[in-house]
């Protein structure tokens, strides 16, 4: 096999960080976020051909092996998911980052050519994978948990005690005494303690995520995205290896960006989601009561409030995902559209379980995207809309959040579905949202609830509709 | 507690503080209500209404003004209203406090706790308290039905077989409230509508309404932070009649609503502008009672000038409708304020503390100023004097402030690296800093991304942190038996799936998104 020098492989890598960067910026709009996908792949493929041509990579026949075994995996799993499942599949491969950046830190331990290091250098090379396993071990049970609890395998709602953040805060010290104990073992010596680490961070992943609530689940995955990131870069350093380093930092740091815009979104700090203190708005002063009652339509007299609509505009939410309505939705909207009317999505940053989760739903039943419009941008056209329906939403259109500074979602900037002249909200119960409020828009005059499975609902109005 | 509503003794004044719908919703609150005896007659509610609501009829003013803890009325009470008023009396009234001061100054001797309707504050939490914009919105509509009743002709096109009818022209100038109400009525009847207004930003509001929207070439914004518009510069209102000039030779009504609140109306129409109108238009102006915005208008008349023109300064104030509305704001205003059980003038609050134009014996006018949500720091020039000033002092320090912190933060980094760099070795500071490099460019790459293509960002991202697969590679010897061995395949396995099966959903996904 031909081997390649030192510089020529960091050439390739500096090729393929660049096309890493293009790969991350071309995703910035539905035209070029194809192309994105493109020079990922071939970033990776340049990445992976330069370091197997490089000097000191043995094993090529396990390797080949090991990467086309996983590779009729991956396209299995990928062909198979359903794009209602995308956040846990986004969820479970996020904990396989963590598990190789956790295997890696072992074998690089394990690794006798680290071992001829001497002085700081050494010391910060022990530092470097001891911070690499202990954020691959987060990542690792992290994500596991959070693959839970989408998948409802895990009890969704927060699991919590008092003195939680103590104890973590203990373990975390008990981390860093290892630490010191593992950098002063000689040789290999430090296993037990790194080992010990390891169990503790992987029990602080799982309590962390365990004491996060579902609805701050979008914020959570792109939280453990950016745990992925960071585990990769510091399996970088421990590596000398740059390119792991970069492609680790923009992973993490894209992943931060979404974490935060997600609590902006849902006017958190991003401290109180993580460490799961509850909301940091909404204390003091009594709730506000809720006047007026709840009144409810059939599905005959919905179609009929769909006919006579000239605007319409719909607010999807998990619900809508739970039930994978988003098909007959669509049907839905072509009937109506094809009668003239102005039918539009309104789209909360938070709906769902996934940054951005409503749109590839919508996009997966072949809505235009041009009809699908951000929070921000439809509001101002609310008071103008005939019809708004909320289909398996529930805070994200809660009006609380912007006149009852008691509620726990005070201050979340929500879709102000309540300004039009009539709300229709299909709802399976009437039990509360994530947040565990109450929505005072159930009750307001102008709001009329349709009860039942979502899809089911969708398609007897679409019956209705057609006749 | 006691709400007493007197009857309005201004002749030309037909609303009522109260309606039936109104008295029930107070007793909701848990007020008893008080009547004067036939206050309602002339918005057409009975006393009889009021009984059934479950109000009680008084016979006189006195007994009212005497009695109550709260009055609610209509237009500003007179010098003998005044005199009946008891001491700690709390009373809601239109009440003008700018044009109004010697009536503020009476209020306060007699302790008399007056909110002012029309000085609520224009805030998105007290639009169901605003009394200016819902008596606006029947003004507006009803503008439009009385000139087209003295207008005398169809407002739509038609095409019959009697012939071709042109639909009406209107044009609305002021798109407030009532101009808005105006524009969409005239709109509805068929009519074409155009409409002017000073401040810019309303444009979008005209539009939605379905009138044109007029605009002079001159680069001049007409807002204030108060949410009304203000005076505009010589040139500015050049054009404007210049403007008017050509539309009154074309358009059949105009309905003017401008108002400046504590001054007379703006004159936007002038002698000349009349005389160039065709015989049979009509000229609404809803500013009559502020001076006109039409210079011929006669307040309280209508007439017809004598090239034919219909000037109509008195509009019908459709007393019933505009007393449920009224009503309507006062019973909110009182659900702000607590209700019966927990009545309370709290004067930390925006609302209540700008409106409250007398409180405990003093004069509360003019209150500080508050800024509106239209512009958005558009014009916040016209403040008082040491406000402004105040604004700027603390914002000043505030950059200090911010300045400093960035200063400090930045020296602790710049330490903090200065730390790393004694003591680690080169190559490390190498990684280091295309570590540091990295993520800022992570940063400003990420921040483009737009929220619809969330989902498959992560993906990729998900995918490209798979890169961790260099690791195991790296690591993988010829010897199987190796431990390093086996930690580097198992590695390797698990980050091809993530790097293959983030690709493949990502792809999926993209492939879904059309246009």
């Amino acid at each position: 096999m031909i081997e390649i020098g030192k510089e020529i492989q960091t050439a390739a890598y500096l090729f393929a960080s660049i096309l890493f960067i293009l790969s991350l910026s071309g995703l910035s709009s539905q035209e070029s976020a194809k192309r994105g996908v493109l020079y990922g792949i071939v970033g990776m493929a340049i990445a992976i051909i330069a370091t197997l041509l490089g000097k000191g990579v043995g094993g090529h026949v396990y390797i080949i092996a090991a990467i086309a075994v996983a590779s009729v995996i991956g396209i299995l799993v990928a062909r198979k998911v359903e794009m209602t499942a995308m956040p846990q599949l986004v969820a479970i491969l996020h904990s396989f980052v963590g598990l190789a950046a956790v295997l890696v830190g072992f074998g690089s331990y394990l690794d006798p050519k680290t071992h001829t290091l001497t002085g700081a250098a050494h010391t910060i090379h022990l530092v470097e994978v001891f911070v690499g396993i202990f954020i691959g071990a987060i990542t690792l049970t992290g994500s596991i948990i959070a693959w839970g609890k989408l998948d409802g395998k895990v009890p969704s709602k927060p699991w919590s005690f008092k003195g939680l953040q103590l104890m973590n805060l203990l373990l975390l010290s008990a981390c860093i005494v290892l630490g010191v104990f593992f950098c002063k073992a000689e040789g290999t010596g430090g296993m037990v303690y790194l080992g010990i680490m390891t169990a503790i961070a992987s029990f602080i992943g799982v309590v962390l995520v365990m004491a996060i609530g579902g609805g701050d689940m979008p914020v959570v995955v792109s939280m453990l995205n950016s745990y992925s990131g960071w585990a990769a870069s510091a399996a970088g350093f421990m590596l000398g290896n740059d390119l792991l380093i970069v492609t680790g930092a923009l992973v993490g740091s894209s992943g931060a960006i979404l974490s935060m815009h997600m609590c902006h979104a849902m006017n958190r700090s991003f401290f109180s989601v993580i460490f799961a203190s509850g909301s940091g708005a909404g204390n003091g002063g009594e709730k506000k009561a809720i006047e007026g009652e709840v009144t409810a339509l059939n599905h005959e007299e919905v179609a009929g409030l769909l006919k006579e609509a000239r605007s319409v505009v719909i607010v999807p939410g998990y619900g809508m995902a739970v039930a994978k309505a988003q098909y007959p939705i669509y049907d839905m909207v072509q009937t109506l559209r094809k009668a003239g009317k102005n039918v539009r999505f309104a789209i909360h940053p938070v709906a769902g379980r996934l940054p951005g989760h409503m749109n590839v739903l919508l996009a997966e039943a072949n809505v235009p995207y041009d009809i699908v419009m951000e929070m921000d941008e439809i509001n101002d056209d609310m008071p103008d809309t005939d019809v708004v329906m909320v289909i398996g939403a529930n805070d994200v259109v809660n009006p609380s959040a912007q006149d009852d500074p008691a509620s726990s979602i005070y201050g979340m900037p929500v879709i102000e579905a309540w300004k039009a002249d009539k709300v229709i909200i299909m709802k399976r119960s009437m039990s509360a949202g994530y947040s565990g409020e109450d929505n005072p828009l159930f009750y307001k005059p102008n709001s009329e609830m349709l009860y039942g499975d979502a899809k089911a609902s969708v398609e007897k109005i679409l019956g209705f509709l057609k006749n | 507690m006691k709400v007493g509503i007197p009857s309005e003794i201004f002749p030309n004044e037909l609303r009522v503080a109260a309606t039936p719908k109104t008295v029930k919703r107070l007793q909701k609150q848990g007020f008893e209500v008080y009547i004067q005896h036939n206050a309602g007659i002339k918005a057409n509610f009975s006393d009889k209404e009021f009984e059934e609501a479950g109000a009680k009829i008084v016979n006189t003013a006195a007994d009212i003004y005497g009695n109550s803890d709260i009055v609610l009325k209509v237009k500003e009470p007179s010098a003998e209203e005044v005199s009946m008023m008891k001491e700690g009396l709390v009373l809601l009234s239109y009440l003008w406090p700018a044009q109004n001061q010697e009536l503020l100054k009476k209020l306060a001797e007699k302790k008399v706790n007056a909110v002012a309707m029309d000085a609520i504050p224009r805030i998105s939490r007290a639009q169901k308290m605003d009394v200016l914009s819902s008596m606006a919105n029947i003004a507006g509509y009803r503008s439009v039905i009385e000139g087209s009743f003295h207008f005398g002709r169809f407002l739509n096109g038609q095409i019959t077989a009697a012939g071709k009818v042109e639909p009406a022209k209107v044009l609305v100038i002021g798109a407030g409230v009532a101009g808005l109400a105006a524009i969409g009525a005239a709109n509805s009847l068929g009519a074409i509508v155009r409409a002017f207004d000073t401040r810019k930003e309303v444009a979008e509001q005209i539009e939605s309404m379905g009138a044109q929207f007029l605009t002079v070439e001159i680069e001049e914004d007409g807002a204030t932070s108060s949410g009304y518009s203000k005076e505009m510069s010589k040139e500015f209102i050049e054009a404007e009649m210049k403007l008017f000039l050509e539309q009154a030779k074309e358009v059949d009504i105009v309905i003017t609503t401008a108002q400046i609140p504590g001054r007379p109306a703006p004159k936007l129409w002038l002698d000349y502008h009349v005389a160039a109108m065709k015989p049979g238009s009509v000229i609404v102006d809803l500013a009559a009672s502020t001076g006109g915005n039409c210079a011929l208008t006669k307040d309280g008349e209508v007439y017809t000038t004598d090239n034919g023109v219909t000037i109509v300064g008195k509009l019908n104030q459709l007393p019933n409708q505009a007393s449920q509305l009224y009503g309507n704001n006062l019973c909110h205003l009182l659900d702000d304020m607590g209700k019966a059980e927990k009545f309370k003038i709290d004067m930390e609050d925006a609302v209540v503390s700008r409106a409250m134009v007398t409180y405990d014996g003093k004069v509360n006018w003019p209150p500080a100023p508050l800024q509106v949500s239209p512009t958005a720091g558009g014009g916040a020039k016209k403040a008082t004097a040491p406000t402004t000033e105040e604004v700027k002092i603390s914002e000043q320090e505030k950059a200090k402030k911010t300045a400093l912190t960035t200063l400090i933060s930045l020296a602790v980094v710049g330490g903090l690296l200065l730390l790393v760099g004694k003591f680690a070795p080169s190559e490390f500071i190498q990684h280091f800093t295309v570590f540091v490099l990295a993520v800022f460019v992570g940063w400003q790459v990420i921040s483009n991304v737009s929220h619809s293509l969330h989902t498959p960002l992560m993906a990729v991202t998900n995918a490209i942190s798979g890169i961790i697969i260099i690791g195991g590679l790296l690591q993988t010897t010829d010897d199987f038996a190796n431990p390093i061995t086996i930690l580097a395949c198992i590695a390797i396995l698990v980050a091809s799936i993530n790097v293959v099966g983030g690709f493949v959903v990502t792809h999926r996904m993209l492939k879904m998104f059309k246009k």
